[in-house]
């Protein structure tokens, strides 16, 4: 059995802030651009389109898709150490939590599990907090494994609940 | 299996009509684009050989999109979607034609509705399955 990939600092902030962010509110342009992306290369459904279309449907207007990121490119606010620019640095984690981290090559994502409250519409200021919110390691086809798994909580500018994410990374 | 045309009469055992598209850079590019996620091994073939692949892979990002696609394309004005898991088994290489699939699983009434849960996955030609989940979905009461 290899060494252990989780050091004595990296078990110890478990639990801890990684990040909190706040977004530019969102528009409808946003909305639309993300919608044409994931329905690629069929037209999306109007009510991503159109507010007049949407406005006869079940949100009374536009509503983002559920798996819609308001956090792209740029965001308002941000609190914390920022992330590296690259979106899959290995050890992203550990530079936001200002740990010496565990110097692997590669990260995927392995898996996400959210509960969804209320959807974002166009205007909405979106508030996210990210946390540590484990390790584990397991042997796989391409050698030891370490699972990251990080808890983001969002909540909209009246403080209501929009979502919880419980992400996985995979780190070898 | 029987197909659920209308989620209100929804039973266990019966599946999804499937969203489907062919993958591949015209794809990724697009997604990348408007989620920020300009990343190697979804942009160069030798950067997803590095990372022990075929090829240049998609996103599981766009996976996890596709799979709200399709409950959000059954569920239509009847309902949303308030739970939702997956875990990246498999990578989308270039060329695949991927499916998200769903099948009830589960139907019980709620005060606030009726709740169906629901078995889902992304598949890749010849049935490979990529990326299995959970779905939850709330249906309104009928007006």
């Amino acid at each position: 059995m290899s060494k252990s990939y989780v050091s004595e600092a990296m078990r110890e902030a478990v639990g801890r802030r990684l990040r909190l962010q706040v977004s530019y509110p969102v528009s409808e342009s946003d909305i639309r651009k993300w919608a044409l992306a994931v329905y690629y290369p069929r037209a999306p459904p109007q009510e991503f389109i159109d507010p007049d279309y949407a406005r006869g449907r079940r949100w009374g207007g536009i509503v983002a898709p559920q798996e819609f990121n308001p956090f792209n490119w740029v965001c308002a606010c941000s609190e914390g150490i920022e992330p590296p620019a690259q979106a899959d640095a290995p050890d992203r984690t550990e530079i936001m939590l200002g740990i010496e981290p565990p110097h692997l090559h590669f990260q995927l994502n392995g898996g996400l599990e959210t509960e969804y409250g209320e959807p974002m519409r166009p205007g909405d200021v979106i508030t996210s907090i990210s946390r540590l919110a484990g390790y584990y390691e397991r042997e796989g086809r391409l050698g030891r494994m370490l699972f990251t798994l990080t808890e983001d909580i969002w909540t909209n500018q009246r403080g209501e609940f929009v979502k919880r994410t419980l992400s996985t990374g995979i780190r070898y | 299996m029987p197909q659920a045309d209308d989620p209100h009469t929804a039973r266990v055992g019966d599946t999804l009509p499937p969203f489907v598209r062919k993958t591949g850079f015209h794809n990724w590019n697009r997604y990348a684009a408007v989620n920020y996620e300009f990343v190697p091994i979804h942009m160069d073939d030798d950067a997803g050989r590095a990372a022990g692949y075929p090829s240049a892979f998609g996103m599981g990002n766009l996976q996890w999109a596709y799979l709200h696609n399709l409950l959000r394309g059954w569920l239509g004005d009847t309902g949303r979607i308030t739970r939702l898991s997956v875990q990246f088994r498999a990578a989308n290489v270039k060329g695949q034609t991927v499916a998200a699939r769903g099948e009830v699983t589960a139907v019980r009434d709620e005060p606030e509705g009726r709740v169906l849960e629901l078995k889902v996955w992304t598949e890749a030609d010849h049935g490979q399955t990529l990326a299995p989940g959970r779905a939850s979905v709330l249906i309104d009461p009928r007006p």
